[in-house]
This record gives structure tokens, C-alpha cells and sequence, in this order.
């Protein structure tokens, strides 16, 4: 995890376009000034970026599902739950699968694990849109690559 | 069976928290009922899986903003209820 430049995910380990299934991994970072505040002797890492971790993980699969044509964007967040503790150091497997691919809008349930655990898990809903323009589509194919993401996989969707 | 109308009607209501009596068949969803597209999306959610359809959404807003359509054709609950009626039958054909 980079949390100073809000990537939540090191790497995609899996990609099923054909099953609508993606699963990342990401090491949340032994120090951060977030940490500083989410608490003060004792780091969490807070609720909200677990979400975005999710959030990030699914956003790969609909961006592969698009073939990188269209970018996701979150817009409802609904039924998150927050099972465990996570703690600087610890490694996250994340997961996401497509619920319902709607026209302009998909939902997707994920989930996050640590240690075996089920730490964390909610159903997101993203609208789906052209990208905004060339450079964040730049941004997504270049960052693709540092994470790993199978390009390869998309020929199978 | 419900009618088409009453199972939007009480998808809308308990997506948005708007009193089912206050929904009819004329209202516009946008302009009297007061949903916006956040909520629309919840809605379309519900109606897809009730249905068992794909509310084209985008090609309905599309056409609004090239002006070939109007926000009427499609958001007044009646002639949504028309246009979801006529995406199960074209599944069904």
C-alpha cells in the first residue's frame, strides 16, 4: 500500500472475467502519520480505507470487464461490516465479485481477509463512465502494470 | 400478482423512503417524487432483479440529453411501467 498516494492494492493475484471474480493482495504499511491519530499507542487501520481497499479491488475488475474502456466510480457504499482489527504490517487479501451489471451501473460484493480472517466485507455500487479523459486512462493502463494486472486475462472475458 | 406498477411503486417507496400512498401512476419520479440519480440507481437495482431485465439507463439518458427524448417518456411511473413491460416481454419473445 502507498496510503500517500491512496493505492490501496500492491497486487492483482487473480483475475476470472469470465466468472466476474478478482482477488488482490496489499501490506498495510508498518508506519504511517495515519497511525499517528488511528490512535495514538494503539494503530488500526481505519474503517474506511479497508473499504476503499474493497473498493479499489473491484474497480480492477470492472475496468477489466470494460477491456479498459470505461472507469468505475464509487457510489453507494452499503451494508459494511468490520469484523476484525487490522494492524499496521498485516497482509490483506482482498477479494470481489460481480452481483448485478446494470446499464451504466454495477454492484459488487467484496470482501477482505487477514491471517485467515474475515476482517471486513460490503456490497459497493459503482457508476460505470467513459474515461474523463487520456490522461487518467494513462494513469490506469500505466498503473495496471505496477499492480501486476493481467492483461492477458482479458482476452478470456 | 402484483402489477407492474405496484412493484415499482413499492420499490421506490421502500428504496426512498417516500410513503407508497404519495406514489401514482403520474408521478414523475425526478420532478414530483424528488429522486435523484443516486437513488435511481437503488432503484434501477431492484427493478432489474424483480424483472429480470436491464433498465438501458444509459441509452435512456443519452437520448434525454441529445434531446430526443424527454424525461416524461421515462420517469413518469406510468410510462416506466409501459417501458418495463415491454423489456419482459422482449425477454420472453
Amino acid at each position: 500500500m502507498r496510503l500517500e498516494y491512496f493505492q490501496l492494492i500492491d497486487r492483482i493475484v487473480e483475475v476470472k472475467l469470465a466468472d466476474r471474480k478478482i482477488r488482490s493482495e496489499a501490506t498495510v504499511p508498518t508506519a504511517s502519520t495515519i497511525f499517528e491519530g488511528h490512535f495514538p499507542g494503539y494503530p488500526l487501520m481505519p474503517g474506511v480505507l479497508l473499504i476503499e481497499s474493497m473498493a479499489q479491488t473491484s474497480g480492477w475488475l470492472i475496468v477489466g470487464m470494460t477491456g479498459f474502456k470505461r472507469m468505475p466510480f464509487l457510489a453507494a457504499v452499503k451494508d459494511a461490516k468490520f469484523r476484525n482489527f487490522v494492524s499496521p504490517g498485516q497482509r490483506l487479501s482482498l477479494s470481489a465479485q460481480l452481483a448485478h451489471e446494470g446499464s451504466g451501473y454495477m454492484v459488487m460484493q467484496a470482501s477482505a481477509t487477514a491471517d485467515g480472517k474475515l476482517v471486513c466485507n460490503a456490497s459497493l455500487t459503482f457508476r460505470i463512465m467513459d474515461f474523463p479523459n487520456a490522461d487518467m486512462h494513462k494513469h490506469m493502463l500505466d498503473l495496471a502494470k505496477k499492480i501486476d494486472f493481467p492483461m492477458e486475462a482479458l482476452a478470456d472475458g | 400478482m402484483p402489477s407492474t406498477f405496484d412493484t415499482v411503486a413499492n420499490i421506490i417507496a421502500e428504496t426512498c423512503d417516500i410513503p407508497r400512498e404519495t406514489i401514482k401512476p403520474e408521478s414523475h419520479s425526478i420532478d414530483d417524487l424528488g429522486i435523484d440519480s443516486l437513488d435511481f440507481l437503488d432503484i434501477a437495482f431492484a427493478i432489474d432483479k424483480a424483472f429480470g431485465i436491464k433498465l438501458p439507463l444509459e441509452k435512456w439518458t443519452q437520448e434525454v440529453n441529445d434531446g430526443k427524448a424527454t424525461t416524461e417518456q421515462y420517469f413518469v411511473l406510468k410510462n416506466l411501467t409501459a417501458r418495463i413491460d415491454e423489456l419482459v416481454a422482449a425477454k420472453g419473445a
